[in-house]
């Protein structure tokens, strides 16, 4: 009997509106961008009504055909792939919104497959993080980058090139998972990942499971641009439209690195994942060189997308580091800086289009002090974002840091706290060296003057959805010890 | 050692492929080749499924042996699961160098060359 259909519905919100898009947008293209923000929409609100429901009663296993497995397939809707949905799916709400008039200018007449390819990506997105089942989990992400590959292509010139590269290694990253995925299944004989939990600790030290293991990370570290496999991330970021920037930039990541937590935390369970070799250990070094990496490199650009690329590498490295801890707190503090950077991300490459929508760059030497006065409000999101990613209290990345913090000193990891303080610093040399330019650089002279009439914001549908993501930062920053709490009860420890 | 060898001489061949596959994607300059390498690794994957799951001699798989139903000696069926699995791997393969061609004519127009150092060269201009 099942109870609520709740999880294969909002994967099918996103089939349905895959091919209402197209449906509609060959018809009006102007269609596509109000079909995309509804189907987002809804998908998000069911996410959002599933966590709620979760809160109260506990994990859902929704059986295909009311098949159970291992026979039949399933999709899981516990804790954490809750919690993962419901960031996606919002935030991807909120870009699909705002990106109505990036899309018109950055490339007029081909918003309609940018919106079904969007919808698609989500898909294969929400497909990832609600299976049960292995090979299931290739095909979504196989379908989330596919179409990925297909929305970096839309840009600039070198932007098929850098999509390219992206193909080659993230597919190869892929074979590499499914390729563990059949070193498992022989040893065990399932798919399921709930039962394939069960019967692996009867495998302790097979070298097959180490194998696949190792395969698993390496693969998934790919698609997450987990150091040194983050090649593909800086050019793709950098030379796609910003509407695709600001919708994968902020979720693509992390959904990979949901699977490193099912994969590590859930299937394997941490004792599991030690035993051979320190991996956690292992992984938490390159995440911690990452973290470092990103945010040096980021220094160095001059170009605000491609600052905001490298950011994301350095980033990402903390939420896979909480991981790596496997400490409650380290797992918190990882997970809420999921919900965080996915919403200071976003934000961020949502000025980043604002600034291209209005002045045609987004080139970090020539912002000056006139873009305080046209762009009041932009720079104000900008503002809290950017502090927020230094990790300034209140502000919601502030209590990542200090959970990442609590769990690296329970864990007497000396190291990787100091990797967490250098790294803060360093966010702040990158990020103020903006904010010094935008509120204290004088504009260069024999340029005119700018002043306080002269306001130029960005029109009120994209300035809405990056007021509102600021400023939950904010309330985030606030509320964390709600949300810590919750995410405590998710953790497998 | 040399049983360990043959005995298993299909995984060998599938870690062999495996092997150029990666040689190709990492060290061929010319981005169709690098595509080609792709191919060929993702195949590796497929035929070590395949692979995994053949039995040589007179096996069957166990919908097609109804007589016998419930299946009592699982020596006489191969698992036909892997198998069924590959069909998918290989649709999302093709889809993959669907995708992956698009974007080589996508280039190609844009700079006339497929050519990694010449177009990273054209990149620095």
């Amino acid at each position: 009997m099942i109870e609520s259909h709740l999880p294969a519905t909002i994967a099918l919100i996103f089939v349905l509106f895959s091919v209402l898009i197209p449906a509609f947008g060959i018809w009006r293209s102007e269609l596509s961008q109000p079909l995309a923000v509804l189907g987002s929409g809804l998908a998000a609100a069911f996410s959002i009504i599933g966590f709620i429901q979760y809160l109260s009663d506990g994990a859902l296993r929704y059986y295909f055909g009311g098949w159970e497995p291992p026979v039949g397939i399933e999709f899981v809707y516990d804790g954490l792939s809750g919690f993962f949905i419901m960031v996606i799916n919002t935030v991807a709400f909120f870009v699909f919104i705002h990106s109505h008039h990036t899309a018109k200018q950055e490339f007029p007449g081909k918003e309609m497959p940018y919106y079904a390819l969007g919808i698609l990506m989500l898909l294969g997105f929400n497909g990832m993080v609600l299976t049960g089942d292995l090979f299931n989990l290739y095909v979504f992400l196989e379908i989330a980058s596919l179409s990925g590959y297909a929305l970096i292509a839309i840009g600039d010139r070198q932007a098929p090139y850098a999509a390219f590269r992206y193909l080659i290694i993230g597919t190869a990253g892929g074979t590499l998972y499914l390729l563990g995925v059949g070193y498992l299944y022989t040893v065990t004989g399932t798919l399921n990942i709930i039962d394939m939990s069960a019967m692996l600790p009867m495998l302790y030290e097979s070298n097959a499971v180490f194998a696949a293991l190792i395969l698993m990370i390496v693969g998934i570290g790919v698609k997450a641009a987990l150091f040194p496999m983050h090649g593909w991330l800086p050019d793709s970021y950098t030379y796609t439209s910003s509407s695709s920037a600001a919708l994968i930039a902020p979720i693509g990541t992390k959904v990979a690195a949901y699977i490193l937590f099912r994969i590590m935390l859930w299937l394997f369970g941490i004792e599991l994942t030690d035993a051979m070799a320190p991996v956690t250990l292992f992984v938490g070094i390159l995440a911690a060189i990452g973290i470092l990496y990103g945010s040096v490199m980021a220094i160095a650009q001059n170009e605000l997308k491609r600052m905001l690329a490298y950011s994301s590498v350095s980033q990402i490295g903390y939420i896979i580091m909480g991981l790596s801890l496997a400490n409650p707190w380290g797992f918190a503090g990882a997970l809420l800086h999921v919900l965080n950077h996915a919403v200071m991300k976003a934000a961020l490459f949502m000025i980043s289009g604002q600034l291209r929508l209005r002045e045609g760059h987004s080139d970090i030497s020539r912002f000056d002090d006139s873009y305080r006065k046209k762009y009041p409000w932009t720079m104000a999101a900008f503002t809290v974002a950017a502090i927020s990613m230094i990790g300034l209290p209140p502000l919601a990345g502030f209590f990542s840091k200090w959970y990442l913090v609590l769990g690296t000193i329970d864990n007497s990891n000396w190291i990787f706290l100091a990797v967490i303080l250098i790294s803060s610093l360093l966010n702040a040399v990158y990020f103020f060296r903006i904010l010094e330019k935008v509120y204290m650089m004088n504009p260069a002279k024999g340029q005119k003057s700018v002043s306080d009439g002269d306001r130029n914001e960005a029109p009120a549908s994209m300035m809405i959805p990056t007021l509102i993501l600021s400023g939950s930062l904010i309330v985030i920053g606030f509320a964390n010890a709600v949300i810590v709490g919750i995410l405590l009860g998710i953790a497998p420890f | 050692m040399a049983d360990f060898f043959m005995g298993h001489y299909a995984y060998w061949f599938t870690i062999i492929l495996l092997c150029i596959g990666l040689y190709g994607i990492l060290f061929k300059k010319n981005l169709i080749k690098k595509t080609i390498g792709l191919a060929i690794l993702q195949i590796s994957v497929v035929l070590f499924f395949v692979s995994v799951a053949s039995k040589s001699g007179d096996v069957t798989v166990p919908v097609r042996d109804q007589a016998n139903f419930p299946v009592e000696i699982a020596a006489n069926y191969l698992n036909p699961l892997p198998h069924t699995l590959m069909l998918t791997a290989i649709v999302v393969g093709v889809a993959t160098l669907g995708v992956a061609f698009t974007l080589l004519i996508a280039i190609y127009n844009r700079y006339n060359t497929l050519d990694e150092q010449e177009l990273i060269e054209q990149f620095d201009d």
